[in-house]
């Protein structure tokens, strides 16, 4: 909600390019906490690719558990054991690992419902500022409509209907295409509201109108000169919602809805610790907890910086 | 001078204890919701638990299970099809009517009327006559040595208050009527229901005109529903509540180091176990076409030995279960010290996988509860990845029990391949598993309602028969044993695992009784 | 103006009818209820004439028509877990989740403001940079492991707060207060905090960015320039004017406040609407959920056609507009 209302104070230069070869850099370097914070993001998107290279375990490959190296603390901690550097979960996973493959998951999970939600909210809201009247009027009701519900309930719709629809599926992988349609038909709306009131504002700008004036069909002027020109505050959005996506992740799997179990992401893996915190066992769910915390929070740095660079005003 | 002081403080000291223990309020907290009154609209441990402070049937059961008079002083059987029971004189309900014979035809008929969650209480043709005020017969269709077994949970109403609200029938599942019944209680019972809040909190008086000895001390409860597993255990470790149920395993430790309250552990009746569909020519998830698997027996056998209950019993159940030979309780059935769970035997399961035609596994997708049992869903993922080390891959899909039961049950149309489930007998007998798990079904569940995966063998359904009709105990345990003999040790039907431990929490200053049908009757309970 | 106003009335109604149908044609496939209202051993039958008098065999259209009948009358049927009318549950419910959604509401303004405002005027201070920072770790981790880890830190460890629920209530007509009590007042700390934590991020992190803009404009400079002492022009004028945004926003997030709840009232096991729509779709109690989903509806519609008719009492450029649409 007040997503969109931040990035639409944004008054957006045209000159994006120009700025972004050295102002914008200079900007990033200025701010300590932002180069801190893209390199614990850049860490942990690192550790996550190349997880398959770099874990010690493979736990998802249910082979290689022995439920009697269950709940084992981590190697510094008495009764720890050398294979497992942060101890094991209630199924004898490796935690560190773990924390490694699920970043994995949970990344995957965002970035593709951020994507999601910003292609399909863009071409909306592009479609409404341009074209307005009932184009527009049905599109923002539709906005209107599903703002009504919070995200998590539209989640948690969504994630019901598709597997009433399609069946429960014995394919883990579509777990995954479930959580990523959940969470991205449920963050449209606000870039379709940015994109929209920025395109109302661009397309009575004279460039426009000049290129309408020659003869070039809507659609390229909305790709070629007004797209570039909502890129900046879709980019604000964008890393917002990556971090509320990679929470809802989370929170989906604590209301029981999220990944299957046998493949772990962060959230699952924090839901699991969740309830081995007052039995001592604190580090199922608090080496995920923290690992997920130090991921939103840079990533929410990033996009806080974002947004005040990109922002004239602020300058 | 320091003398009266003293003296003074001490007095004070006292004033101030007696007044908190003029009244006694036990408070407790349960996972799920105390959804009806009506004692007869939902069949389900917990209501009927909390039920059974309020209400009371003709027989109940005591501290050991055993059946003891309850509104019934005693009884006798006439003959095999006919028993009389003579009912307790001087019972009054909590509105103030007395208690009579037309009570208990009255709640035959409700209990097997329209919308009754609870008709397999008595037989549907069970003839029930009123002799006198108190004495009452039930005449039967044929002999059945079992009739009162589930009595303890069959709560008789008073038939006056019933008429005047209009609650004749049970508490209807459908529908917009509302039902006084759902929302008022009127038992005979040691303690009276004041207020109910459904879902939020039920308060309970105790009832001073009841007519046994309570046991108790409490003068006033409070029930809580506390969903969340770590916010109950808080609530027990902070003093907000006397007792908690369930308790998570791994907080069984930290409680009891807590000084504040203890963790009773003991055997429970139900009894966890896999099940396969050994009916479908072919599976609906996996990935062999054009049979099914698990319609040869060896394949079964192999799933029994690849699975290693010990583990799971001390790493998931830390301790807390019972791995168990057959599908009922050891507590239950006298015979059953001579069932064994055959060992762990991963190669004997590789090798009888070959020896069956799948040399190289298969996949099959496992449909697991995640809120439902003890630890279900870490169950089914430590059984998942014992099971990937003889090369079956499994898709796990646990799922919160509305979907799941809705998935594999018969609204569902049985639809599941494997599955994990828990089964209490409701009427402590090996009856009741026979009937239910192991007698052949048609696709509309009748027979073997619950026999999922429909296994299926004529000899067991005669022996099934058989067992329902004998009186003689001896020979009613020998034709129970040969059943399972046939249906478990040599056609492996189901892969029984454990019977999960209660995990009650339960304060310090509370002294309770625990039985291992869970029930939580606190007439029972004392706090200090 | 008064066609503006008509306008948006009736599409808020259309706004209505449609989370309606959505709702509705959504919850059709959130399990079977008629499992959930009888026992593991009820037979076929049994099950097949439930059905039947549930109305769950009839085509979908007429099923709507006959909820949106009903809804229209303030009638949501009885709900299947409980037996009860789903209007008195919601009845009994209702003022836990205001209370707490108002509560954390306020905890989030009397806490956001302030901090917004400090981290604006002090762009470069390292507490600014500190509080930006730990207000954004509160909202970096999932709202039920805040609500856990304050659980086991205030209640268990240290014991000064109820782990659990509302306290004792008073009844003041229809409605039920805990902040009349002391235990009530004292229960509803740790979930309002736990609520609030993300909201006041939000709106700190709002002022901040208002407020930094406001001091920019060519109006404060000139107050500035006219010699004015910097906390009148701080708190002023500056303030003043972010205030009005903020208010704005403020409002707007109180839906969604109310819907976030769900999550908390779990946790804390807040007899609340949350609550009771969550064990609802764990039940597959379709009369509640369809009840709290239009219910949250209409709050937010409401919240949202005062907003908008406010917009056109204070800013006459939506006026115009309005005219010439």
């Amino acid at each position: 909600m007040s997503a969109q209302h931040d990035a639409s104070h944004i008054k957006w230069s045209p000159r994006l390019t120009k700025f972004l070869d050295n102002d914008l850099v200079y900007s990033f370097r200025k701010s300590k906490i932002t180069v801190v914070a893209t390199l614990v993001a850049l860490v942990i998107v690192l550790g996550a690719v190349l997880a398959p290279w770099i874990a010690p375990h493979n736990p998802f490959d249910l082979k290689t558990l022995n439920l009697l190296d269950s709940n084992m603390p981590p190697v510094w901690a008495k009764g720890g054991d050398a294979r497992f550097l942060l101890g094991t979960d209630d199924q004898g996973r490796d935690v560190f690992s773990t924390i490694l493959y699920g970043s994995r998951l949970s990344l995957a999970v965002g970035l593709m419902s951020v994507a999601l939600a910003a292609a399909l909210g863009i071409t909306l809201g592009l479609l409404a500022g341009y074209s307005g009247g009932v184009i527009d009027t049905l599109i923002m009701r539709a906005a209107d409509v599903q703002l009504t519900f919070p995200a998590i309930l539209i989640a948690l719709l969504i994630d019901g209907t598709v597997r009433a629809l399609f069946g429960e599926s014995h394919d883990e992988n579509a777990a995954i295409w479930v959580l990523v349609l959940s969470i991205g038909l449920s963050f449209w709306v606000q870039y379709a509201r940015t994109v929209r009131s920025m395109t109302f504002v661009e397309k009575n700008k004279d460039y426009v109108l000049a290129a309408r004036l020659i003869g070039i069909r809507p659609w390229f002027i909305l790709v070629r000169h007004i797209l570039p020109n909502v890129i900046g505050p879709v980019l604000v959005i964008v890393t917002i919602n990556l971090a509320l996506a990679i929470i809802l992740e989370a929170t989906l799997s604590f209301l029981g809805v999220g990944l299957s179990p046998t493949q772990p992401s962060l959230g699952t893996m924090i839901r699991i610790g969740n309830n081995f915190l007052f039995s001592g066992e604190w580090w199922i769910a608090i080496f995920p907890g923290v690992t997920l915390a130090a991921l939103v929070l840079s990533v929410n740095l990033v996009g806080d910086w974002l947004r005040d660079a990109l922002n004239p005003k602020l300058r | 001078m320091k003398f009266t002081t003293a003296i003074l403080a001490g007095a004070l000291a006292l004033a101030s204890f007696t007044g908190q223990a003029s009244a006694v309020t036990f408070k407790f907290a349960f996972q799920g919701d105390l959804k009806s009154l009506d004692p007869y609209s939902l069949n389900e441990t917990f209501t009927h638990g909390v039920l059974g402070n309020v209400y009371e049937g003709l027989t109940k059961r005591g501290k050991d299970l055993k059946i003891i008079p309850g509104l019934a002083e005693s009884w006798e059987v006439l003959e095999p099809t006919r028993w009389r029971f003579h009912l307790r004189k001087g019972v009054k309900f909590q509105n103030g009517e007395s208690f009579t014979a037309d009570d208990v035809v009255f709640s035959a008929d409700r209990a097997r009327g329209p919308s009754s969650d609870v008709k397999t209480r008595l037989p549907a043709d069970a003839k029930v006559v009123k002799v006198d005020d108190y004495t009452v017969d039930f005449v039967l269709s044929g002999p059945n040595p079992i009739l009162n077994a589930e009595w303890d949970t069959w709560y008789i109403l008073s038939k006056k208050w019933c008429e005047e609200h209009n609650s004749m029938t049970a508490q209807p599942q459908a529908g917009q009527q509302m039902s006084y019944a759902a929302l008022h209680a009127n038992g005979t019972g040691p303690f009276i229901i004041t207020d109910h809040q459904a879902g939020v909190r039920t308060l309970f008086k105790r009832n001073p005109n009841w007519w046994g000895k309570l046991e108790s001390n409490f003068d006033e409860v409070i029930f809580t529903t506390i969903s969340n597993d770590a916010t109950r255990v808080a609530a027990l470790l902070s003093g907000d509540v006397d007792w908690a149920d369930p308790i998570p395993l791994q907080d069984v430790p930290r409680i009891n180091a807590s000084g504040v309250a203890k963790v009773l552990q003991g055997p429970e009746l139900r009894t966890i176990f896999l099940g396969f569909d050994q009916y479908r020519p072919e599976l609906r998830y996996s990935n062999i076409k054009g049979k099914n698997p698990f319609k040869d027996a060896r394949v079964r056998e192999a799933f029994y030995l690849a699975i290693d209950e010990i583990a799971i019993k001390d790493k998931v159940m830390r301790g807390a279960a019972t791995p168990s030979a057959l599908m009922i309780s050891p507590l239950l059935f006298d015979l059953s010290k001579d069932f064994t769970r055959p060992a762990y035997d991963p190669a004997k399961a590789k090798k009888l996988f070959a020896d069956a035609g799948y040399p190289n596994g298969f996949e099959v997708t496992m449909d697991c509860p995640n809120d439902r049992y003890v630890n279900d869903e870490a169950i089914c993922q430590a059984i998942v990845a014992m099971l990937a080390r003889v090369n079956l891959k499994i898709n796990l899909l646990a799922q919160p029990k509305a979907k799941y039961f809705a998935k594999i049950l018969v609204s569902g149309g049985y639809d599941t391949s494997f599955y994990l489930l828990g089964w209490t007998p409701g009427s402590f007998d090996s009856w009741n598993i026979l009937a239910n798990m192991y007698r052949c079904r048609d696709d509309k569940g009748v027979g073997g309602n619950n026999n999922v995966g429909n296994y299926c063998n004529p000899k067991v359904e005669q022996l099934t028969k058989e067992v329902l009709v004998e009186n003689d105990k001896g020979k009613r345990d020998q034709l129970i044993k040969q059943a399972y003999e046939i249906g478990q040790v040599q056609d492996w039907a189901y892969v029984p695992l454990h019977q999960q431990a209660l995990a009650w929490g339960v304060s310090n200053k509370v002294k309770v009784v625990q039985r291992p049908d869970n029930q939580i009757l606190f007439y029972w309970f004392r706090k200090e | 103006m008064l066609a503006f106003v008509l306008r948006r009335a009736v599409q808020a109604v259309l706004v209505m009818v449609v989370v309606a149908l959505i709702a509705f044609t959504l919850f059709r496939f959130v399990g079977d209820p008629v499992n959930q209202m009888v026992g593991i051993e009820t037979s076929a039958q049994e099950r097949a004439r439930l059905r039947q008098e549930l109305g769950l065999n009839d085509p979908v259209v007429v099923q709507f028509a006959r909820f949106i009948w009903a809804a229209a009358h303030f009638d949501f049927g009885v709900s299947y877990q409980f037996k009860q009318p789903v209007n008195d549950l919601i009845k009994q419910r209702f003022p836990a989740t205001i209370e707490l959604s108002l509560v954390s509401a306020l905890f989030s303004l009397l806490l956001g403001i302030p901090m917004g405002v400090y981290t604006a005027l002090h762009r470069d201070s390292w507490l600014s940079g500190f509080i930006l920072t730990v207000s954004l770790v509160g909202i970096s981790l999932p709202t039920f492991l805040t609500g856990i880890l304050l659980i086991f830190l205030f209640s268990v460890t240290l014991g000064w707060l109820p782990s659990f629920g509302r306290g004792d209530v008073v009844a003041i007509g229809f409605w039920t207060t805990g902040l009349l009590t002391k235990s009530g007042l004292r229960a509803i700390i740790l979930p309002a905090v736990t609520l609030g934590l993300f909201q006041m991020a939000l709106i700190m992190r709002l002022v901040r960015s208002e407020m930094i803009e406001v001091l920019r404009t060519d109006y404060i400079k000139f107050a500035r320039a006219r010699g004015l002492p910097n906390r009148i022009v701080n708190f002023g004028h500056a303030l003043k004017n972010t205030l009005v945004p903020v208010m704005t926003i403020a409002g707007l997030q109180l839906g969604s406040i109310i819907a976030f709840a769900i999550i908390t009232e779990t946790v804390f096991q807040w007899p609340g609407m949350g609550l009771l729509f969550l064990r609802a779709v764990q039940n597959a109690d379709i009369p509640i959920m369809s009840a709290y989903l239009l219910l949250v509806a209409g709050i937010f519609v409401i919240i949202n056609l005062v907003v908008d008719l406010l917009y056109v009492v204070v800013d006459p450029r939506i006026r115009i507009e309005a005219r010439s649409a």
